[in-house]
């Protein structure tokens, strides 16, 4: 019932935010979706959904890093049970307020999120699903992508900017952890015109990790975000597994069967 | 109603049992010969025919599904996107209930598309089965309302904006358009009233229409008997007691055949449940993980893959297609005028109406006859049965360019149907107008174009090698 109350508030506050809003809003958003069509090629992410430890270590950096803002509305905290966290561990390590049964809210108050940032911060819950697309590549290897595409940059309000989503209203979270970077561009001379082609990143000052352990992490992340839009894949993955087996046989079963009513048939 | 039987105190229990309820519910047992037992279906039916089957077995599945869905689906919208992750994540397999049933709309739609593909290359509508042909066009329709309304009931951005834009074709009807579209919708945008008429539409007003048109369907064909691939009627010989020659009974041939032809459908449809139930955004599109807002309209919003064929016919109709279907018009009815067979009287009747129909279609907006070229596209179906001139009924024994033309027209639908996903482009447009043009063309064209060239010799027996 906690989706009730958080549907509520939304709805609440749509309606407060009325039409002039709503259009400022509208056009904020459609520009960040042009952008984020636009943006980089995306990197794979790296795929190790039944990896425990990367995913309890990917639930220790969202439960740190992004649910202050972000909320993830449809995932319960003791689900975590399900990637090798007991529920002690949940209570001591993850769960700031609330019961384990509950889901995972953000602690920001929207009103001020939305001063903030522009716009409220998205739920999560469901985000390595959304992102996906079609040509480009999966939602976690958009998401690998964004994370490990920030740049200062003094021209935006936030001093922020991302390559995967031009123009992002979110500032690097994760700053402390992968320091500052800028991006290195290649002018080359196509058709008569002069295009900025985007070529790597140079480190500018340290963070607490290095470029490696931060790629990691990251990934640990993803993968996080990966299991937790649907977190029965590992077990659909492998019913799966013993359902074609099963109709495997069947259909050998199935197949010798009907040749031997059908041998009558002259 | 039949005698009542005694038998002898000696007979065994399972005749006393049966004759029991034979006794009592006769019916039963006389729809069971006429159905199954003593239903003679052709012997040489191929690959093509399991889809009819493999389409009930679908529909039951989604109606099981649908059933279980409906005990945690709250047809509310700002409870409905939530209800739905909770099926995914707390019901205990709500998950895979829930796949089964998005995958069986994907596969609702590609078992009945090979059904209507053999019934069209075999000549299946043609007399004496245009009733089955014209049931089967009506559930196919049902088929599209039920997938229509029940893609709004996630409520993710897919299913508010996919809804939102069918909705607003309507408005585009000259005179009831706008109250059309607001009488659907019970809301001036798509919105809660819009869901809970769109859950009832989907979970019982159209399911009943639907089941009452298959038993129809079903009725019918077994009335008339099945064809096959050789378009042969095999009632035509006998044997002295009345059983067709070629034909054997549906129970047990058929049904093994069925057991077995549903055992391997179903490694298909559990390979993509179990193993990739989004099917890379054509089944589960990925902007439906995203809750319904009606604030932020998405950059590209496209119809699921089975309406796109139809959804690129709606958008070639531009204001400079126009022309081009008017000058069709037009000349289709100088043409009839000039060269067919009719009443003098009647042929400046055809021309004036050519040219009323033609100021009509310079009056009235390009995006009205968009939603005309949609509708047509699947009405046009219903008449398959009275375009076709062919001597013969199965492709088989048409003349080869006949199998080209189908061909095409295949190939042609899946142009339209990848076109219809893609983002509107000027070469996309020009080529799903040509592809609208040939879709038309294959319809309205048939009684002239099936009658040309030489058949092929129908024998007398359908062909039949033993297994």
């Amino acid at each position: 019932m906690n989706n009730m109350g958080i549907f509520k508030t939304l709805a609440a506050r749509l309606k407060l935010v009325g039409v002039v809003a709503s259009a400022a809003l509208c056009l904020g958003l459609s520009t960040a979706a042009v952008a984020a069509e636009g943006g980089i090629k995306w990197d794979k992410a790296p795929n190790k959904v039944n990896d425990m430890t990367s995913l309890q270590n990917g639930a220790k950096l969202f439960v740190n890093y992004c649910l202050n803002c972000h909320s993830a509305a449809y995932m319960r905290y003791n689900r975590l049970q399900d990637i090798g966290i007991t529920e002690q561990q949940i209570k001591d390590n993850l769960l700031f307020t609330g019961k384990v049964g509950e889901t995972m809210k953000a602690s920001i108050d929207p009103k001020q999120a939305k001063e903030w940032f522009g716009a409220n911060p998205p739920d999560l819950t469901l985000v390595a699903r959304s992102r996906a697309a079609q040509g480009q590549g999966s939602g976690a290897d958009y998401l690998y992508t964004y994370l490990r595409s920030y740049y200062p940059d003094s021209t935006k309000a936030t001093g922020w900017n991302n390559l995967a989503f031009p123009n992002v209203g979110m500032p690097n979270p994760l700053w402390e952890l992968q320091g500052n970077r800028q991006p290195v561009f290649e002018v080359k001379n196509e058709h008569g015109h002069e295009v900025q082609h985007f070529k790597g990143w140079k480190q500018t000052s340290p963070g607490t990790m290095t470029p490696l352990q931060y790629d990691q992490a990251i990934g640990d992340l993803v993968n996080y975000l990966q299991w937790m839009g649907e977190p029965a894949q590992g077990s659909r993955v492998r019913i799966g597994a013993w359902v074609l087996l099963f109709l495997s046989v069947f259909t050998l079963f199935a197949w010798r069967l009907n040749a031997s009513f059908w041998k009558d048939v002259k | 109603m039949a005698e009542f039987k005694e038998l002898s105190p000696n007979a065994p229990v399972t005749a006393h049992v049966t004759n029991w309820f034979e006794n009592r519910f006769p019916t039963a047992f006389d729809a069971y010969k006429v159905h199954m037992s003593e239903y003679y279906a052709p012997k040489n039916f191929n690959f093509w025919y399991i889809f009819g089957s493999l389409s009930l077995l679908v529909l039951v599945i989604q109606i099981v599904t649908g059933i279980f869905l409906t005990m945690h689906y709250k047809p509310d919208a700002a409870l409905a996107f939530g209800s739905v992750e909770y099926i995914m994540r707390d019901v205990p397999w709500g998950w895979l209930v829930r796949y089964m049933h998005s995958t069986g709309a994907s596969a609702f739609f590609v078992v009945v598309y090979l059904h209507m593909f053999r019934g069209l290359i075999y000549g299946s509508y043609r007399k004496p089965r245009e009733l089955v042909w014209v049931f089967g066009c009506a559930i196919f329709l049902c088929l599209m309302a039920e997938a229509f309304m029940g893609y709004l009931l996630p409520w993710g951005q897919m299913s508010y904006w996919g809804a939102q834009v069918i909705v607003n074709l309507f408005a585009a009807i000259p005179f009831v358009g706008p109250d059309l579209a607001l009488l659907i919708r019970g809301d001036y945008v798509v919105g809660d009233a819009t869901l809970n008429r769109f859950f009832a539409f989907h979970v019982i007003a159209v399911p009943l229409v639907l089941l009452g048109l298959v038993a129809a369907h079903l009725l019918a064909l077994h009335d008339v008997g099945s064809n096959n691939p050789d378009g042969i009627e095999i009632k035509a010989t006998k044997d002295k007691n009345g059983v067709p020659l070629d034909g054997i009974p549906f129970h047990p041939y058929y049904t093994v055949h069925d057991i077995f032809a549903v055992s391997v459908f179903l490694l298909v449809f559990t390979a993509i449940i179990f193993f990739a139930p989004e099917v890379g955004g054509y089944f589960l599109e990925y902007n439906n993980f995203i809750p319904a807002d009606p604030l932020k309209t998405p950059a590209h919003i496209a119809p699921v893959w089975y309406f796109t064929p139809y959804y690129s016919m709606l958008r070639a109709i531009t204001d400079e297609m126009m022309y081009v279907l008017i000058a069709c018009v037009v000349g289709g009815a100088l043409f009839s005028a000039i060269k067919l067979p009719m009443p003098t009287i009647l042929k400046p009747v055809v021309v004036v109406v050519a040219l009323a129909v033609s100021a009509m279609m310079l009056a009235i907006d390009a995006k009205f006859w968009g939603v005309v070229v949609m509708g047509a596209s699947t009405i046009v179906l219903f008449f398959l049965p009275w375009l076709d001139y062919s001597p013969v009924k199965s492709i088989r024994y048409r003349p080869d360019w006949h199998k080209w033309m189908y061909a095409i027209f295949v190939l042609n639908f899946f142009v339209l149907g990848y076109l219809g996903t893609q983002p509107p482009s000027y070469a996309g447009e020009r080529i799903s107008q040509i592809g609208t043009l040939f879709y038309f063309g294959f319809f309205i064209l048939m009684p002239w174009w099936s009658r040309i060239g030489e058949s092929k010799a129908v024998p007398a027996r359908v062909n039949f090698t033993a297994h």
